[in-house]
């Protein structure tokens, strides 16, 4: 109940994997953990879908589909009749976040 | 938008190979200036971090791209890469206070490590590109970089290795981890979580705010001017509510969801007005009940969006789940700003007939 948050598009094909753990290295949400053969999906529905575990698996063992979880820049897509998901801003910075604030420049998520 | 005249001789224009090292083609081998800076946070930084955080020409918080040394660097001091955001690169070299360091700044359009690398500024491309503008291969004697973790969603590590011979090691989220990793190499798991605690919110808050103050204030005073001082001030709190109040108390408010979270805050911040408009002695009974809905219907829509939108500042959400908040419950708030602007011209209508 009022949760929205509980399924990602994030998959792990727990096969292919070869255990290098760069994927535990670079979730900022400990989403993955160390398993015996393969890493495991310890917290799936922590899961932002920033990507970088998928872009960063030398073997292609993740999949997801990401994107930057912006209400602000999708609704504007929507608003201007573009697709919801070609909002390419990226927020959530930790250091001066950029989207829904200040769409000239920051991250430009109003530019294209 | 390039300022890197004075690196276009470097390595000619041969795309970077394995053995960038070894790239011979043209005459020129000169490695392009580097410059110096330091650790130390002058009165000067601190008034363009504060600028930077209230979005004061927010696109001009910039450091120019490029290689810079840092202390008595070394061919064998490390090299850490930083996005040309002052925010970014000051946080870096304030942390590596007293290590002799290279850092390679990117081209990231004055934004910071994290977004940029979302958008892919921040990323493998530029990484590779900068790697090879700058000569690194010819300052240092080893082929490592030190990468932010945050910047991983913009960068292949394979990839850079391919196509640079440089091997990508990912340090911690914040900077001011590094020196404590740098006596390992090896993050601890808190080096690699990212959270968002109390102080990391409210530094947010002020662009926030003056991200929707302009028109804020003027809804304000047009509903000062026609409707009265309470529902131009009931206006403000709606927003300072969704702008200011929403995320500093954002794990504090009970759900989920953000949109509950911002339409539960909202019907608190509701409540004086509701109570104090509907207890008007002079007014009819329907009349009472009206003005009493009209905040209520009102204040929680607008809080809700506002808390909505407060989605892409935050550390933790995904694009899914966004999504479905969205089509949960952007038609409820509408419907609740429509029927509560409704019943606030049903009652000026009323009060411009003479009937209440």
């Amino acid at each position: 109940m009022f949760n929205s948050y509980q399924e990602t598009t994030l998959r792990l094909d727990a096969e292919r994997c070869i255990n290098c753990k760069r994927c535990t290295q670079v979730c900022p949400h400990a989403v993955f953990a160390e398993g015996k053969d393969h890493v495991e999906l310890a917290r799936p529905a922590a899961c932002m879908e920033c990507g970088a575990c998928a872009l960063n698996c030398p073997v292609q063992a993740i999949t997801v589909e990401s994107g930057v979880g912006c209400a602000w820049a999708m609704i504007s897509a929507a608003l201007r009749g573009k697709d919801m998901d070609s909002g390419e801003c990226s927020c959530g910075g930790d250091e001066g976040s950029c989207c829904g604030q200040s769409p000239e420049q920051s991250c430009g998520c109003d530019n294209k | 938008m390039e300022n890197d005249v004075t690196t276009r001789s470097s390595c000619c224009s041969c795309t970077p190979q394995e053995n960038a090292s070894q790239c011979s083609c043209g005459t020129s081998s000169a490695v392009p200036a580097i410059r110096t800076t330091d650790s130390t946070i002058t009165a000067a930084n601190r008034l363009d971090h504060f600028l930077a955080r209230w979005g004061v020409r927010r696109g001009d918080h910039r450091v120019e791209p490029g290689l810079y040394r840092l202390g008595n660097a070394t061919p064998e001091s490390p090299v850490f890469a930083s996005a040309n955001y002052t925010l970014s690169f000051d946080a870096l070299r304030s942390a590596l206070a007293g290590v002799d360091a290279y850092i390679l700044v990117l081209d990231t359009k004055g934004i910071n490590v994290w977004c940029a690398a979302g958008k892919g500024t921040f990323g493998t491309e530029e990484l590779v590109r900068r790697i090879a503008l700058t000569g690194l291969p010819f300052v240092v004697s080893h082929k490592k970089i030190i990468v932010p973790q945050l910047g991983a969603p913009g960068v292949s590590w394979p990839e850079v290795l391919r196509k640079s011979g440089f091997s990508v090691e990912y340090g911690p989220v914040r900077a001011r981890d590094l020196p404590e990793y740098l006596k390992t190499h090896k993050a601890t798991p808190a080096m690699r979580r990212v959270d968002f605690p109390f102080w990391d919110r409210v530094v947010l808050t002020p662009v926030e705010f003056v991200h929707v103050a302009l028109p804020a204030i003027i809804i304000a005073a047009v509903l000062w001017f026609i409707a009265g001082p309470a529902s131009g001030l009931a206006a403000l709190a709606a927003v300072i509510a969704g702008t200011v109040l929403f995320p500093a108390l954002l794990p504090m408010i009970p759900t989920r969801d953000f949109s509950t979270k911002g339409l539960i805050l909202g019907v608190l911040i509701a409540i004086p007005f509701a109570v104090s408009f509907g207890s008007v002695p002079e007014l009819p009974g329907w009349a009472s009940a009206l003005a009493a809905m009209t905040p209520l219907l009102l204040i929680p829509a607008v809080t809700a969006y506002l808390g909505l939108n407060f989605t892409g500042c935050t550390t933790f959400t995904s694009r899914t789940g966004v999504k479905r908040e969205i089509f949960r419950y952007v038609p409820v708030m509408a419907l609740m700003a429509g029927a509560g602007v409704i019943a606030g011209i049903v009652l000026g209508a009323g009060r411009l007939m003479g009937v209440i």
